[in-house]
């Protein structure tokens, strides 16, 4: 039940209450509320969870853990297996 | 989709596996605490990527299989009453009581709809005025800032015909429950991510510290449980008990401050029972008392409802990680999904569901 997937904001809906905005989950689209996060922006990836965006997505840390992972895997192959 | 594939990609998993394998000497348990985890460990069949000789124990973090049969009597008392509309999270439905299930008061005429956010719920009274709208306000952390934002909207538009049946869980008391148990065998947790991207995981460092237990906050695609199982054997081998982040890219240390408040505003801690478990000191949210009017128990004037579990099922055990499903004896006889005598088997979350789902 606690599951949340990730998608992109692309626009906030003007003065609502709470404060809504759409994000597109791989092409589908859903108005979820944003209240949790004011610090937000147009682009920015979150993950939503019963219709609230609950948190932002940080691209940084994500890249830097697929890095690490990605960097034993081409270990791996170097090493011919 | 961004953020999912390259989480589930087998090759980073097999290296993952393989790290795992080489660094465990030692018979390990461990459990997950998120039933999301236990479905995506038995559904991708992870177990059969990792060494014999590590136990994974499936925890009691599926809010469905946790909320108390009582609160399930009192669910169906409500939807069946004549001016009411009851809705709820899909996954609840199907929890049986001692004669009936939500769904089948639905079936038979009853006003019970299926809400995707605690604010479709709201949208649905204000539609309503004539009408109780109740909702089931269960989940843990997760779901608790959703649930206390739809109370809070409905203060604002101060609605006077709705209200939520609650019965939320928290973590971090059930972790301290387990591991205070003289029967407990769990060495190392992997802790739920989304429930730390609310609450962050400071709570969580004097609990490993007191209990020399790792825990570890992870994620839900099977390369983030593999990672976090990884970093968990890293230290259990090394006799380490840290608090460490394997969720980084979503989790922050001290969580999400404005969810946070937003539950703050509206819930206080309280006692609660858990189902299979027994009463948890301050382990749960209640309304507080300046929101009493949103509150269905009292609404309603249930009083105490009486509620029977069967004897055969051990769900209780299965909660703390003492049993596998398979190893309760109705398990795919008497108890099957589509005939569950205990929640673990309703929810799709629920670790016995998973385990007649995709380890038959
Ligand atoms: S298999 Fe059914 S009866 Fe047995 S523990 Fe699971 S839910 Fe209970």
């Amino acid at each position: 039940m606690c599951l949340a997937i990730p998608g992109k904001i692309e626009s906030f809906v003007e003065n609502s209450d709470p404060k809504m905005g759409t994000v597109n989950f791989g092409g589908i689209r859903k108005t979820v509320c944003m209240e949790m996060l004011p610090e937000a922006n147009v682009n920015d990836y979150v993950i939503v969870h019963v219709g609230f965006a609950i948190s932002i997505i940080d691209e940084e840390e994500a890249k830097e853990t697929l890095r690490m992972l990605s960097e034993a895997g081409e270990l791996k192959r170097d090493l011919g297996e | 989709m961004k953020y999912l594939d390259e989480y589930r990609d087998p090759l980073k998993a097999k290296i993952l596996s393989e790290k795992i394998h080489a660094i465990t000497t030692k018979p390990w348990t461990i459990m997950e605490i998120c039933g999301g985890q236990t479905h995506s460990i038995v559904k991708s069949g992870l177990e059969k990527l990792l060494p014999a000789s590590l136990s994974i124990v499936h925890g009691p973090g599926c809010p469905v299989c946790v909320t108390p049969l009582e609160m399930i009597e009192k669910a169906i008392m409500i939807a069946l009453k004549p001016n009411v509309i009851f809705t709820s999270f899909g996954d609840m439905l199907r929890v049986p009581g001692n004669s009936t299930d939500l769904l089948h008061v639905k079936a038979n005429g009853g006003d019970v709809r299926i809400v995707y956010s605690p604010l479709d719920a709201v949208a649905i009274a204000q539609k309503n005025p004539e009408k109780e709208v109740v909702f089931f306000a269960v989940g843990f952390e997760t779901t608790a800032p959703a649930n206390a934002a739809a109370v809070w909207q409905a203060q604002k538009l101060n609605l006077k015909n709705f209200s939520i049946l609650c019965s939320h869980v928290l973590v971090p008391p059930a972790i301290e429950g387990l591991l205070s148990s003289h029967q407990n065998r769990v060495q190392g947790f992997l802790a739920a991510g989304h429930v730390c991207t609310i609450m962050g995981y400071e709570e969580y460092e004097p609990l490993a510290k007191k209990y020399n237990v790792p825990i570890v906050v992870t994620g839900f695609e099977p390369v983030d449980i593999l990672h976090g199982i990884l970093m968990l054997v890293t230290q259990l081998e090394a006799g380490r008990h840290d608090v460490e982040n394997q969720y980084s890219r979503i989790v922050k240390r001290k969580g999400n401050r404005s969810a946070q408040e937003m539950i703050f505003n509206v819930f206080e801690i309280s006692h609660r029972s858990w189902r299979g478990i027994g009463e948890i000191p301050k382990s749960g949210y209640r309304l507080k008392d300046e929101f009493t009017r949103f509150d269905a128990e009292r609404k309603f004037d249930l009083g105490a409802v009486a509620a029977m579990e069967p004897p055969q099922c051990i769900a209780g055990n299965i909660l703390r990680g003492l049993n596998k499903p398979h190893e309760c004896s109705v398990f795919g006889t008497q108890c099957t999904p589509e005939h569950p005598l205990g929640a673990p088997m309703v929810s799709s979350e629920g670790a016995c569901a998973a385990y007649y789902h995709y380890r038959k």
